[in-house]
């Protein structure tokens, strides 16, 4: 290996890392405030990248009609509950985003050509149809069981994960998709060139992990969900509901990895069960984050894509092995470094 | 009592953990500008009352009324939202939190309904609790136990409450401290504030209320204006001891 190849290693590692980065903060964000071990996060990259491809390829994607469908059924129960509660005043706020807008986002993809917009609207039209399926798939799948223990949420989850795979087939197809990049540049850094989306990458990264920092330090309501993390029955006695904090976390947990997705389809064919393995690095690097700490898991996801792109130039073969096996290490480094804490629920 | 409806009308309230009842048909009446306390010993169900109220604990009967309206099968945040704000025994800071956001977190309900005077109430709490101010920028885990208790109601004051519930504010500090919160309990009184004191020290606490009830066993044993209860032989055995009056 000469220098060359260890520069254009690292800089692989480097952007993968960064998507890694970003997935293992919404886990480490999703695990906190609500417990739930967030496996089909993998899913919402594979539909961010394929809904972009969809449009580009002048189809209407399948998750526009999962959108509609959920925000269906999450509009029934919702409004069943209102009804009998007596919050009737609560009707047309649910109405309005379960009804309204699955159906008003299907009009106009329906109605005018999206292999047309510019790319910017391009995405901004991928996010408005897979990023509200985050708090509705809270709705239907963890919110009845908010209070059970992480075993079952973590069940819940698997089927979760297997529901969205098998309808991502559905939806798209077996065969994998590319999207235009974002910028065709190219620009040549010492002895290696360095192509546009890569830095589009990096600087996405890092700005989204900027924006998260602000939302969590400066904002009422990411203060709001640091609070549910840290003490959930003080966070209810503020009035901070479990309800309200699961589903602004799904949500902001979806959002990420349908960026994630939408960043790395340029650089990468993204098929309808790409997003699994792409999630589950990210969750080596939540782990040696322990699950609770943001720049220890962001740090272990530059590692993890480090390690990945080193040894698939060493190893190809035992590429995945060498990086799964890292989770071994940790956490033995782990069990013998932090005292155990008992679940207590 | 007076002619005016109560803040809080709890009538026949009942709560069973599995088959073992808590609470047996207690009712229990707040009115506006009151401090109304809730004593007796360990184990005897006022904690379980104060969550019931808050609709923490399912009740199994019973009726709660806030505000002239009955709550029924209520969630914590509708309370919060209504004006009752409850203290908890264990305090439930955010202890990885600055004393600031915590006090601002207390706010969220309010900011929620759309008031933005979050920075206001917090000079105000500040000025009840000057210690609070000179320690805005350290954790909530930092703190000692009296400035814990004060971090506490200063969050739960922050909502502007129209009910604040406070369960054994006193558990756990040194006399000195334990005088010093029932001082502010007794001024939170003119701000016009009723305030449902939840309190195994039973001399401060009826010392600085209007009205009490002392709860044994998930019953209301005795009820009367807290200068009677004072003076009631039984009270004084069982919780007053033989030290006499301060």
């Amino acid at each position: 290996m000469d220098l060359q190849i260890a520069l254009l290693l690292g800089q692989d590692g480097i952007v993968n890392g960064a998507i890694y980065a970003l997935l293992a903060l919404a886990l480490v964000l999703v695990f906190t405030v609500t417990r739930v071990i967030f496996i089909p996060q993998g899913e919402f990259v594979a539909f961010g990248a394929l809904t972009l491809a969809s449009f580009q390829a002048g189809k209407a994607p399948g998750t526009l009609w999962l959108l509609v469908g959920l925000g269906a059924l999450v509009a029934v129960i919702d409004g069943v509950t209102a009804w009998r509660t007596q919050r009737r005043h609560r009707m047309a706020h649910i109405a309005f985003w379960n009804l309204a807008y699955p159906l008003l986002t299907a009009a106009v993809v329906y109605c005018d050509s999206p292999q047309d917009w510019p790319l910017v609207l391009q995405v901004v039209g991928a996010l408005a149809i897979v990023v509200p399926l985050g708090p509705m798939i809270y709705r239907l799948a963890y919110q009845p069981l908010a209070e059970a223990t992480v075993l079952v949420l973590l069940i819940v989850s698997v089927a979760v994960h297997l529901t969205l795979v098998g309808l991502g087939l559905l939806f798209f197809g077996a065969e994998g998709s590319r999207t235009t990049p974002f910028s065709e540049a190219s620009f040549a850094l010492g002895d290696i060139t360095v192509n546009g989306q890569t830095l589009w990458v990096l600087a996405a990264s890092l700005v989204l992990i900027a924006v998260l920092y602000f939302f969590f330090e400066r904002t009422l309501y990411g203060k709001a969900l640091r609070a549910t993390a840290i003490n959930r029955t003080g966070a209810g006695l503020m009035g901070i509901s479990t309800t309200m904090a699961g589903k602004l976390s799904f949500l902001l947990a979806v959002a990420i990895g349908a960026l994630s997705g939408i960043l790395i389809a340029p650089i990468t064919t993204v098929y309808y069960d790409t997003g699994f393995l792409i999630g589950l690095k990210g969750f080596v690097a939540a782990i040696i984050g322990g699950m609770a700490s943001y720049p220890v898991a962001a740090a272990g996801a530059i590692l993890v894509g480090l390690l990945e792109s080193f040894s698939s130039f060493w190893a190809s073969a035992f590429k995945e092995v060498i990086v799964f096996t890292l989770i071994i290490p940790v956490l033995v480094w782990r069990s013998l470094t932090t005292r155990h804490i008992e679940e207590d629920e | 009592m007076g002619l005016t409806k109560p803040i809080l009308d709890v009538t026949d309230l009942c709560v069973s953990y599995g088959k073992v009842e808590a609470l047996h048909h207690v009712s229990v009446k707040v009115q506006a500008g009151q401090i109304v306390t809730v004593i007796g010993p360990n184990g005897a169900g006022k904690t379980t009352m104060l969550g019931a109220i808050m609709g923490l604990v399912p009740r199994s009967r019973g009726e709660v009324e806030f505000l002239g309206a009955a709550q029924g099968a209520v969630e914590v945040e509708q309370m919060v939202g209504l004006g009752a704000n409850l203290v908890p025994e264990k305090r439930e800071l955010f202890g990885e939190m600055s004393v600031e956001d915590n006090l601002l977190l207390g706010a969220f309900m309010r900011h929620r309904l759309g008031f933005r005077d979050e920075r206001a109430t917090m000079e105000l709490v500040f000025e009840t609790f000057p210690r609070l101010k000179e320690r805005r920028s350290q954790l909530a885990s930092t703190l000692s136990g009296g400035e814990r208790q004060m971090l506490a109601v200063g969050r739960a004051l922050m909502a502007k409450p129209k009910l604040l519930m406070l369960d054994e504010p006193s558990l756990g500090l040194a006399p000195l401290i334990v005088r010093e919160i029932f001082h502010i309990i007794a001024a939170l009184r003119n701000t016009g504030v009723a305030i449902l004191l939840v309190e195994q020290n039973a001399r401060a606490a009826l010392h600085i209320a209007d009205y009490g009830y002392v709860l044994e066993m998930g019953e209301v044993a005795l009820e009367g204006p807290s200068d009677e209860l004072e003076d009631n032989p039984k009270v004084i055995e069982s919780y007053l001891g033989l030290g006499g009056r301060h």
